[in-house]
C-alpha cells in the first residue's frame, strides 16, 4: 500500500473524528447572560468587523470589555475579522453590533465549526504531517502511526471542536516553528513562532526553549563569526514580524500599552477556576489566594517558575540539540503550567503539544501524560456536556497509541530513556533496579484512579458542604501527575548526553 | 498489566479495528437520524405494549410493523431493556417521541447488536486462504477484508446515521456464508432461515442458497467432468435441511397461522401497492428506464410527435413522488419486474447447478442474485445495494478481476447512498467517510494485486473519477443555481442515473466472468 495513501487515510480519520466531535454542544450553549468561549469568538468577530482598529481593545459604549472583551494578541483579532467577512457574506445578523449578542442557531454553529476545521486543516494538520515525515530513525509505518496518534489527541480535539477555541492555529504555528528550527530553517522557524505568540500570548510558555535553542546555535557557530550574523538575522526577523503584526497599534504608545494591559491582566487572580497546578492544589490546604498579598503572589509564582525551568534552559543553551529542544519545550511549558501566574486549565494543551512531538521517542510516558492531560480538563468538559466524546476519543487515542507503538512492551529503562539516570543512581544504590516495574505499577494505579474519579464525578452527587469536591480531586490528582512528569522530563534532559557517553563506554 | 498487554498488544489488530469502528459509531450518535428511527421506536412500543395478536394489525402510526416475526420478537426483547431507559418511548401513541435517553438507547442497541457482525467478519476472515499473504500486516488479505467489512461506508451511514439494524442482519448472513465455506452446511442453512424471518429482503438471495445446498450438499458426489451424479443423492440430507427450514418457519409464522393472521402478516410484508421506484430512485435498471422515458417524452414534445395535453402533469416532479407514470414507454407492473428479475437470476442459478465451483461459486451466484433483484426488482431501496456489496468484499480479496468489479460496484453503490443524508452537518461526514473507505479499498486492493494487470481500464477510471465532479455539482453548485426551484429533482436524478450505469456495468461484468470462467475441476487445486 502506498505510503501517502495511508497518510491520507490517517488524516481523513483525524478529520472525521474532529467533525463528529463538533456535532456536540459547545461552551455556554444556551446559557445567558455570559454564554461561553463560543460567544466570545463570535463577539470578537462582531467587534472587529464593526469597530475601527483603534477601538478594538478599548472600553467604549460599543465595546464593553466586561463582556468578552478582546484579550488576545492582534493576529487573533485579524483572524476574527476575516471570519467576520465570511459571516457577513452568509448572514449579517451573526455579527450585527449589539443585537447579535448571544446569537445561536444551527447554521451559525455550523459556520463556526467550519472556521475551526479550515484553520486546523490549513495550519495544524500539515504541520503534524510534515513534522512526522521529518522525524529520523523511524520507519515510514511508524511515521504514519505517529501522525495518527498526534491527530487523535483528544485534548485538542475536545477543546477546539467541543468547547470551542482556535488552539490549533497557535499550536500549529508553534509546531511550524519547531519544525523550522529543528530543520535548520531558523529564520522561518522563528517567524512561525512569532506568529504563534501573536496569535495567543500563552505561546510564551514555549518561548524560552526557542530562545535558548537559537542562542545555543549561535554560540555553537561562534559569536564572533557566523553565529553573530545568525543572531542579528534572527533578531531582525523577530522584530520585523512583531512590528508587522502590531502595525495598527504601534502608532500610539497608549494603544500599545492598552493592548498589553489586555493581554497580561496581572490584576486577575493567581489561577482561574480549578486548575491542576501547584497553587490551586495548595489552596486546598491553605487559601493562598486570599492570604498572600497580590504582588507577593506574582513574585513567588515568578520565582518558582524561573527556578524550575532554569536547569533545562541552561543545558539547552550550552548543548543545543534538536532532541534536547523538544524535551526542554515540554519541561518549560510544564513548569509554566504548574507554577506561573493566571493559568487556565486549557493551558495544558501547550504542554501536550511538545509531548506529542516526543511520542515516538518515549511512547509509554507520552501516552500516559496525554491521557492525564485530557483527564485534567474533565470538569471543564463535563460543564460543556462533552462526556460522551471525551470517553470515546480518549479510548480511541489510547487504542491507537497502544496498537501502533505497542506501548506496554516499551517500559524498559532504556525505552523510558532512564538508562543513564538509573546507572548513575546505581553507583550509590546498587539495588536500584526496580525503576521500570515501579513505573508500570504507577501507570496502572494512575489509570484506575482516573477511571474511578471520572465515574464518581459523573454518577455521584458531591456532598452539599463540598460542591466542588470532585473537580478539586481531579485537579489535585492531575497536579500530582504533572509534578511527577516534570521531574521525569527534567531527568531525561539532564542525563541526556551523559547517556550517550555511558552507552559508548558500555558498548 | 498482562491482560492489558494481551488485549492491546501489537498482534491483535482485529480487535483494534473492531474497537476503532465501534468508537466511531459512538461518535456518530448525535448525527441526524431519519424516520426509520421513529419506525423502530414505534415497533418497540407496539411489541412491548400490545399482545402478539395485535402486532400486525396495529396502525396508530403510519409506520406499521412490516418485518417478519423474528424481527418483531427482537424488538420485543429490546423493549425490555428500553423500559429501564425511558418508559415513554414504549407508548404506542407517543408519536415522534425522541428524548435523549431514547436516542442513546436506540443508537446503542444498534452498536451493541453489531457485535454479531464483528464475530461474523472474524469467521469470514478464517475462510480466506492466506497463501498470498504478504509480509506486512496491512497487505494481508485477512486484514484488508476485515477493514472492508468492518469499516464499510454503507453500513456505517445506513445503520449509524440514517438508523437501521442492518449490522446484525448482515452478520447473520456473513456467518451463514462462512459456515458454508467451512462445510458446516446445516448451520449455514439454519442461520439463513433465521435471517429470512428477521428481514425478508434476503429472499433475493434465497435461490442461490437453495440451489447450492441442493447441488453441493444433497448430492454428495460429482462425475469426473463435474456434472451431477444422480445416484449420489442423499435423501437424509434433504430431509434434514427441509426440517430445519420448516421448524424455523413454524417457530416464526406458526403463532400467526394459529391465530389465522397469516394473510394479514403477508400483506404487511409484501406491500405491492407502493410504486415502481422508491422515493429516491435506487440506481437500478428502472431508473435508466424512467430516464429514457423522460428523455423520449421531452424529445417527442420538441418534435411535436406527442400531444402535450395527454402527458400527465406530475411526471416533471418525478423522483420526488412515488408513483411514476410513463409517457412513451409502456408502464411497468409488479409482475413484469418479477419476470425480469427471474430471467436475470436464472443464468447464474443454472451456472451454479451445472458448473459447481464450491463455496466461491455459491458466493458469486449469491451476489448475482442480489444484484439482479436490485436492478430489476419492484420498489427497491437504494440501501439494498449493501446486499451485494458486503458479500462481494469476500470475493474481492481473492482475485484481481473480482477486485476490479468490487471496486466499481462499491464505489458507485456507496455514492448512490449519498442522498440518504441531505442535512448540512452530515455533509462533511459522508464525504470524509466515503473518501476514507474508497481510498483505502482502491489502494489496498491495488497493492494486493500489484503483480497482475491494472484493476481499471481508462474508461472505468474515468467513470469513477467522474463521481467527484458529480458530487461537487449536486451539493455545491446546483443549490446556488436558478434551477433549484424549477427542477429540484435534478441532483437525485443525476445521481441515480450515473450510479445505475456503474452498477449495471458491474453486474454485467460479473455475469460475464461467471459464465466464461473455466468449469470446475480446476477448483480442486484450492
Amino acid at each position: 500500500m502506498e505510503k501517502w495513501h495511508l497518510m491520507t487515510i490517517v488524516v481523513l480519520i483525524g478529520l472525521t473524528v474532529r467533525w463528529t466531535v463538533s456535532l456536540n454542544s459547545y461552551s455556554g450553549a444556551g446559557k445567558p447572560p455570559m454564554f461561553g468561549d463560543y460567544e466570545a469568538q463570535r463577539h470578537w468577530q462582531e467587534i472587529t468587523f464593526n469597530l475601527p482598529v483603534k477601538q478594538w481593545y478599548f472600553n467604549s459604549s460599543d465595546n464593553n470589555l466586561q463582556y468578552w472583551g478582546l484579550d488576545y494578541p492582534p493576529l487573533t483579532a485579524y483572524h476574527s475579522l476575516l471570519c467576520a467577512y465570511v459571516a457577513e457574506f452568509i448572514n449579517p445578523d451573526w455579527i450585527a453590533l449589539h443585537t447579535s449578542h448571544g446569537y445561536e442557531s444551527q447554521a451559525h454553529k455550523l459556520f463556526m465549526r467550519t472556521t475551526v476545521l479550515i484553520a486546523d486543516l490549513l495550519i495544524y494538520i500539515p504541520a503534524v504531517v510534515l513534522y512526522s515525515c521529518c522525524l529520523k530513525e523511524i520507519s515510514t509505518k511508524k511515521k504514519i502511526a505517529n501522525v495518527l496518534c498526534i491527530l487523535l489527541y483528544p485534548g485538542l480535539i475536545l477543546i477546539d471542536y467541543g468547547h470551542f477555541q482556535y488552539n490549533s492555529v497557535s499550536l500549529g504555528f508553534a509546531l511550524w516553528g519547531v519544525l523550522g528550527v529543528s530543520c535548520d530553517w531558523d529564520l522561518l522557524g522563528s517567524l512561525a513562532f512569532c506568529l504563534a505568540i501573536n496569535y495567543k500570548q500563552m505561546e510564551l510558555y514555549h518561548s524560552l526553549p526557542f530562545f535558548c535553542f537559537l542562542l545555543g546555535k549561535c554560540f555553537k557557530k561562534g559569536l564572533k563569526g557566523k553565529g553573530f550574523v545568525l543572531l542579528i538575522k534572527l533578531a531582525c526577523t523577530v522584530v520585523a514580524s512583531f512590528i508587522l503584526c502590531w502595525l495598527p497599534f504601534c502608532t500610539e504608545t497608549e494603544q500599545t500599552l492598552q493592548v498589553l494591559r489586555r493581554l497580561f491582566p496581572v490584576d486577575r487572580g493567581l489561577f482561574e477556576d480549578k486548575v491542576a497546578n501547584i497553587w490551586c492544589s495548595f489552596s486546598i490546604f491553605l487559601k493562598i489566594k486570599d492570604i498572600w498579598p497580590h504582588h507577593f503572589q506574582i513574585i513567588i509564582s515568578f520565582c518558582f517558575t524561573f527556578l524550575s525551568l532554569l536547569p533545562a534552559c541552561i543545558k539547552l543553551t550550552l548543548q543545543p540539540s534538536s532532541k534536547g529542544f523538544r524535551f526542554t519545550l515540554v519541561s518549560c511549558a510544564l513548569s509554566f503550567f504548574l507554577f506561573s501566574f493566571q493559568v487556565h486549565e486549557k493551558s495544558i494543551l501547550l504542554v501536550s503539544l511538545p509531548v506529542c512531538l516526543v511520542l515516538s521517542e518515549i511512547p509509554f510516558m507520552s501516552t500516559w501524560f496525554l491521557l492525564v492531560s485530557t483527564f485534567s480538563m474533565l470538569p471543564l468538559l463535563l460543564k460543556d456536556g462533552l462526556l460522551m466524546p471525551l470517553v470515546v476519543t480518549t479510548m480511541a487515542f489510547f487504542i491507537a497509541c497502544a496498537t501502533s507503538f505497542s506501548i506496554f512492551e516499551k517500559t524498559s529503562e532504556e525505552e523510558l530513556q532512564l538508562k543513564s539516570f538509573s546507572l548513575s543512581v546505581r553507583k550509590y544504590l546498587p539495588y536500584f533496579t526496580f525503576l521500570s516495574r515501579i513505573i508500570q505499577y504507577l501507570f496502572l494505579v494512575s489509570v484506575i484512579t482516573m477511571v474511578l474519579l471520572t465515574l464518581m464525578t459523573v454518577t455521584l452527587d458531591p456532598p452539599q458542604k463540598l460542591p466542588d469536591l470532585f473537580s478539586v480531586l481531579v485537579c489535585f490528582v492531575s497536579c500530582l501527575h504533572f509534578l511527577f512528569f516534570l521531574v521525569y522530563f527534567n531527568i531525561i534532559i539532564m542525563w541526556d548526553s551523559k547517556g550517550g557517553r555511558n552507552q559508548k563506554k558500555i558498548n | 498489566m498482562a491482560a492489558l498487554r494481551l488485549t492491546m498488544g501489537g498482534g491483535n489488530w482485529f480487535s483494534a479495528l473492531a474497537l476503532g469502528v465501534t468508537l466511531l459509531k459512538c461518535l456518530l450518535i448525535p448525527t441526524y437520524h431519519s424516520t426509520d428511527f421513529e419506525v423502530h421506536r414505534n415497533w418497540l412500543a407496539i411489541t412491548h405494549s400490545l399482545p402478539v395478536s395485535q402486532w400486525y394489525y396495529e396502525a396508530t402510526s403510519e409506520w406499521t410493523l412490516d418485518y417478519p416475526p423474528f424481527f418483531a420478537w427482537f424488538e420485543y426483547a429490546l423493549s425490555h431493556v428500553a423500559k429501564y431507559f425511558d418508559q415513554e418511548m414504549l407508548n404506542v401513541r407517543n408519536l415522534n417521541y425522541s428524548s435523549t435517553r431514547t436516542l442513546l438507547f436506540q443508537r446503542f442497541s444498534v452498536i451493541l447488536t453489531d457485535a454479531l457482525f464483528v464475530y461474523a467478519v472474524h469467521e469470514c476472515c478464517k475462510c480466506i486462504d492466506g497463501k498470498k499473504a504478504g509480509k506486512e500486516l496491512t497487505e494481508k488479505p485477512k486484514f484488508i477484508l476485515s477493514v472492508l467489512l468492518l469499516w464499510n461506508f454503507g453500513l456505517l451511514i445506513v445503520d449509524h446515521i440514517h438508523f437501521q439494524y442492518n449490522g446484525f442482519l448482515f452478520g447473520l448472513m456473513l456467518l451463514s456464508i462462512a459456515r458454508l465455506f467451512q462445510k458446516r452446511h446445516m448451520e449455514g442453512a439454519f442461520l439463513f432461515a433465521v435471517l429470512l424471518h428477521f428481514k425478508h429482503i434476503y429472499l433475493y438471495v434465497a435461490p442461490a442458497y437453495g440451489t447450492y445446498l441442493l447441488r453441493s450438499y444433497c448430492f454428495t458426489a460429482n462425475k469426473p467432468d463435474g456434472s451431477v451424479r444422480w445416484n449420489s443423492f442423499s435423501f437424509v440430507r434433504l430431509l434434514s435441511l427441509g426440517l430445519i427450514v420448516f421448524l424455523v418457519s413454524a417457530l416464526s409464522l406458526g403463532p400467526f397461522l394459529a391465530m389465522n393472521q397469516l394473510p394479514q402478516v403477508l400483506s404487511r410484508l409484501f406491500p405491492f401497492k407502493r410504486g415502481l421506484c422508491h422515493a429516491y430512485w435506487a440506481p437500478n435498471f428502472w431508473a435508466l428506464y424512467n430516464t429514457l422515458d423522460k428523455v423520449l417524452s421531452v424529445l417527442g414534445l420538441e418534435l411535436k410527435l406527442l400531444d402535450s395535453n395527454k402527458i400527465p402533469k406530475a411526471s416533471m416532479t418525478s423522483g420526488l413522488v412515488q408513483q411514476f407514470q410513463h409517457t412513451v414507454l409502456p408502464s411497468v407492473t409488479p409482475l413484469a419486474t418479477l419476470i425480469c428479475t427471474l430471467i436475470a437470476i436464472l443464468p447464474s442459478v443454472f451456472c451454479l447447478w451445472f458448473k459447481p465451483q464450491g463455496p466461491r461459486g455459491f458466493l458469486r451466484c449469491l451476489i448475482l442474485c442480489a444484484l439482479s433483484s436490485f436492478l430489476f426488482g419492484w420498489h427497491v431501496h437504494e440501501k439494498a445495494i449493501l446486499l451485494a456489496v458486503l458479500p462481494m468484499s469476500l470475493l474481492s480479496v481473492g482475485k484481481a478481476g473480482d477486485a476490479s468489479i468490487f471496486l466499481i460496484l462499491t464505489t458507485t453503490g456507496h455514492y448512490s447512498l449519498f442522498p440518504l443524508l441531505f442535512t448540512a452537518p452530515e455533509l462533511p461526514i459522508k464525504i470524509l467517510l466515503m473518501l476514507l473507505f474508497t481510498i483505502y479499498s482502491i489502494s489496498s486492493l491495488k497493492t494486493l494485486f500489484r503483480r497482475e494487470k491494472p484493476l481499471f481500464n481508462w474508461l472505468e477510471m474515468f467513470y469513477l473519477l467522474g463521481l467527484g465532479p458529480l458530487e461537487v455539482f449536486c451539493e455545491f453548485v446546483f443549490p446556488f443555481t436558478s434551477w433549484k426551484l424549477k427542477y429540484p429533482f435534478i441532483p437525485l436524478l443525476l445521481t441515480s442515473v450515473y450510479c445505475a450505469a456503474g452498477i449495471t456495468y458491474a453486474w454485467f461484468k460479473l455475469y460475464v466472468s461467471v459464465l466464461t470462467d473455466p468449469p470446475s475441476g480446476k477448483t480442486k487445486k484450492q
